[in-house]
């Protein structure tokens, strides 16, 4: 019975908050960015959250968890605006142009991150918060991802502002939205739900990329009608890797961010192919 | 711009890196040397001949590599080649194990090795010689997620593997610009020694090849057999460089792109030694200075990731806008 409140209940229920609120953000993120390949591990918003904690990491290490947590959703905003800024110098926006400066911007961000926790001592604990690994969570150790969770619900209820957000910044405005508060809202959600669970559990690579391209094949780009969709399927693939991560090598554990690196990167693949396939 | 003033400048550009890869080497060998001169000579030695080889192997195959491709921004590593070479050596000690392995011939088993990677890289001319790759951009994505493919089910099986295999995987991988594995030297001395005859014979042609495939055939060159050739010359560099020091992103980028900007020529003959002597320059330079002036260990890997990605997203970004 402990085995069950202590460590298994928090486990699962800190699989389907991440999960779900990473899912979410993904698909967030391709509204705003308008395109389909973004996601908070590809455009540099997760290197950025992880500089913002290797920095609280050597200055105040004695900090809350919650401080941490603060710091490095600002680090994550700083970076993806960084990244919509850099996008704008691009005039003829190509779909696949957009995740290949992402990806680069992120291998940057993480080589200015590796610098100094090498300088530091730090790349162990580095590795630890690249890749996502739901063993350490007990009880007491992962409610931070309630928040991210109560996010999620947020963006929910915000949906249909970040659909119209996502048609251009004239179309919004005709609407009488305000288009800088909506995509500030929007990018402040991504980098905070992202923080949190890197903080928790570490980064869950292509999550935020499979499920909404998953859902948008199966029912289409309506946000409000698919988001709880996408909470639901990324919740359960989140449960689903993990159980395998924990039966592949018996006793042992595989690190959910090793199984979704793979998968991801296939599903990845296969999008790409795919698509050109259909264009040709 | 007159042929003969053109043949001075070329001249003159490639005596001033020549001096400077001669500075940089006896900086190398000599700077910060405490103790017996026989030891720190033939310790250094071996470290700046891998290093040597190193840059030599990045520099041609990436020029080479973009020849054959038509375009300036795409590179072997960036294509994923490197991690490649990694998941090979995974897979090898995870199906084989560790014990056989290190008792078979090394040089059999480097070649294998160089062997697969051709085998990847020919299915991914074919695939985009057939028209499926249109965009650059697609193509630079899609070798950009292999890269990653690659990487996370290499680090996917090593985790699954049995602690003392992954200790002999670990040897054989964790190579870096401090830890260069001379294990290797003199094997990948004599490879590197036989791909440069068949470069040196081959200079033409690669001229030949950068015009593109119609005016190569009109030219007489057979197009699909030389750029085969070409595809394993690049396959048995990039073995070389990964097997010395690791896997490096972007330092065959920065290197190419710089030639290009020093001797805007695309006669193969010049732009090698160029590329290969800036290569040498960068990574002995770059490593005394690191090591001797600011007391920095492995940075040097790293900062060439932070430097090449941003040339990397100008480049395309500049691209893009054109």
């Amino acid at each position: 019975m402990q085995v069950l409140f202590i460590s298994r209940f928090p486990r699962t229920l800190a699989l389907v908050l991440a999960g779900m609120s990473m899912a979410v953000v993904g698909m967030i993120m391709q509204m705003l960015a308008r395109n389909r390949f973004v996601e908070p591990s590809t455009v540099g918003t997760v290197e950025s959250a992880s500089l913002g904690i290797l920095v609280m990491t050597i200055f105040a290490p004695q900090a809350p968890v919650v401080m941490k947590m603060l710091v490095a959703s600002v680090f994550a905003l700083a970076g993806t605006a960084l990244f919509l800024r850099i996008l704008r110098f691009v005039p003829m926006r190509s779909v696949l142009l957009v995740p290949l400066v992402g990806i680069m911007l992120a291998g940057v961000i993480g080589a200015v991150t590796t610098f100094f926790a090498y300088r530091m001592d730090l790349l162990q604990s580095l590795g630890a918060w690249m890749t996502g690994d739901f063993s350490i969570v007990l009880r007491g150790r992962y409610e931070l991802l309630w928040i991210a969770g109560g996010l999620a619900t947020a963006a929910y209820i915000a949906a249909d502002r970040f659909t119209v957000a996502g048609l251009g910044q004239e179309f919004t405005t005709n609407l009488g939205l305000n288009y800088r508060r909506v995509m500030l809202l929007g990018l402040s959600i991504i980098s905070m739900v992202t923080a949190s669970v890197v903080v928790t559990v570490g980064s869950v690579p292509f999550l935020g990329l499979i499920v909404p391209n998953v859902v948008a094949m199966m029912m289409g780009d309506n946000m409000r009608r698919s988001l709880p969709w996408v909470a639901l399927l990324g919740a359960g693939f989140v449960l689903i890797c993990d159980i395998f991560g924990r039966l592949i090598i018996r006793p042992y554990e595989m690190p959910i961010g090793a199984v979704m690196g793979v998968v991801g990167a296939v599903f990845f693949l296969y999008l790409l192919l795919r698509r050109n396939a259909r264009a040709a | 711009m007159q042929p003969e003033v053109r043949k001075r400048r070329v001249r003159a550009v490639i005596a001033l890196l020549a001096v400077l890869s001669v500075v940089a080497m006896i900086a190398f060998m000599t700077l910060g040397a405490r103790g017996s001169w026989s030891f720190i000579l033939s310790f250094r030695g071996a470290k700046l001949a891998a290093l040597i080889l190193v840059a030599y192997a990045i520099a041609v195959s990436t020029v080479l590599f973009q020849t054959i491709m038509e375009n300036r921004i795409v590179t072997p590593s960036i294509m994923g080649f490197d991690s490649l070479y990694v998941l090979i050596q995974t897979l090898l000690v995870f199906f084989i194990g560790a014990g056989p392995l290190s008792g078979a011939n090394p040089l059999l088993v480097f070649v294998g090795e160089a062997a697969t990677l051709l085998i990847f890289s020919s299915l991914l001319y074919r695939w985009i010689l057939s028209g499926a790759a249109r965009s650059p951009h697609l193509l630079m994505l899609v070798g950009i997620i292999f890269g990653i493919l690659f990487r996370s089910l290499s680090s996917f099986l090593q985790r699954v593997l049995d602690p003392s295999e992954f200790l002999i995987l670990q040897d054989r991988l964790f190579a870096s610009f401090n830890t260069v594995d001379t294990s290797l030297l003199s094997i990948t001395t004599v490879v590197v020694a036989m791909v440069t005859v068949v470069i040196w014979r081959m200079l033409p042609v690669f001229d030949v090849l950068a015009l593109g495939k119609n005016h190569a055939t009109a030219l007489g060159v057979d197009h699909h057999r030389m750029i085969m050739v070409t595809l394993g010359l690049v396959s048995v560099l990039i073995a070389v460089s990964t097997a010395l020091v690791g896997p490096v992103t972007f330092f065959g980028l920065l290197v190419a792109n710089l030639a290009y900007l020093i001797l805007p020529t695309s006669r193969h003959a010049v732009v090698l030694p160029v590329a290969t002597l800036i290569a040498v320059v960068t990574l002995v330079g770059g490593q005394v200075i690191l090591e001797r002036v600011f007391a920095f260990d492995t940075a040097l890997s790293i900062i060439i990731e932070f430097v090449g990605g941003m040339v990397f997203i100008l480049l395309v970004v500049r691209g893009a806008a054109r």
